[in-house]
């Protein structure tokens, strides 16, 4: 029988997984985008199990915002994506150096 | 016994295809691998019962926020070779974090496990999914819902402010270096003059007299 723990476990697998994204292709700002999302995703994933297991609907509904938030965010962030390639012709993260951070 | 044969088959390919968004070296290809795993944890959404937000990850997701994303990456003439420089470098530290991130978690769901005192999600609620979510969306989270509008409001204007091409030369575009240099002398002006009634006005306060 399936339960609480291996719904948790999957996510929790799902958010390492994106962690090692973001490290392994930190020159490619679009896979960070795209482990960014794998993180949200994960992180939805717990809210949704605890809500299904727990009969609770609050967290459901906190999933539908998150939802929204990460839509808004993905397209900002790709739209300063296009903005840097546009100034840059390039989208290596160690190109973006003009702050001198 | 279904389920959990669907639970398995389901959480594999989302733990296949995550690793194939990070390790593609086409990013086109990690889009559509990230395609697939939001498909698949949709499958898994709908077998937790949670219809509504299982569909509107694929409406939302994989029709809006995936589509741009392989739009950018189309467009963007992206070098793959440089962008790959440091992967196998950056992997045994990567390697060693996410072990060490899973483990933690890990650690954490099996040393004290989650005792849930309900049953598990009911197989055929008697409402569905949608009405209860939607009822509460309307009444007790309706404030929320308004600034959620908000924001998905604010992200179209900021892309739009972003994006925007500056050709065009009847529009008003911001110039910064203007705005940050400009000085108290190019905003006020001083002008000396005589004290002026208008007519108009004299002969209105002899009439109220």
């Amino acid at each position: 029988m399936i339960g609480i723990n291996h719904y948790l476990i999957l996510s929790a697998v799902l958010f390492a997984l994106s962690v090692m994204g973001i490290f392994l292709n930190r020159k490619n700002i679009i896979v960070v985008l795209m482990s960014i999302e794998l993180m949200l995703l994960a992180v939805n994933f717990n809210f949704i199990t605890f809500s299904s297991f727990l009969h609770n609907l609050a967290g459901q509904i906190f999933v539908f915002f998150t939802l929204t938030v990460a839509a808004a965010e993905a397209a900002i962030g790709l739209a300063i994506l296009i903005v840097l390639f546009r100034n840059l012709r390039s989208i290596n993260v160690q190109d973006m150096d003009s702050l001198k951070g | 016994m279904v389920t959990s044969v669907f639970f398995y088959l389901f959480a594999t390919i989302l733990i296949l295809s995550a690793l194939r968004v990070i390790t593609a070296k086409n990013p086109v290809h990690a889009v559509l691998f990230l395609v697939l795993t939001f498909v698949t944890s949709s499958c898994l959404w709908l077998m937790l019962n949670v219809e509504f937000l299982a569909l509107s990850l694929i409406l939302v997701y994989v029709g809006a926020v995936m589509v741009l994303f392989l739009f950018v990456v189309m467009m963007l003439d992206i070098d793959t070779e440089t962008i790959r420089n440091g992967f196998w470098k950056n992997f045994p530290l990567a390697l060693l974090l996410g072990l060490v991130i899973l483990t933690e978690m890990v650690i954490v769901l099996v040393t004290k496990p989650i005792v849930i005192t309900g049953s598990a999600p009911p197989v055929y609620p008697s409402v569905s999914n949608g009405i209860q979510l939607g009822w509460l969306m309307y009444t007790e989270y309706s404030y929320p819902v308004e600034l959620a509008s908000m924001v998905l409001l604010l992200g179209l204007v900021v892309a739009v402010a972003l994006t925007l091409r500056k050709t065009n030369k009847n529009g008003k575009y911001q110039n910064i270096s203007q705005q940050v240099n400009t000085e108290s002398k190019g905003r006020v002006k001083m002008v000396k003059m005589k004290p002026v009634i208008a007519k108009s006005m004299v002969v209105e306060e002899g009439d109220s007299k």
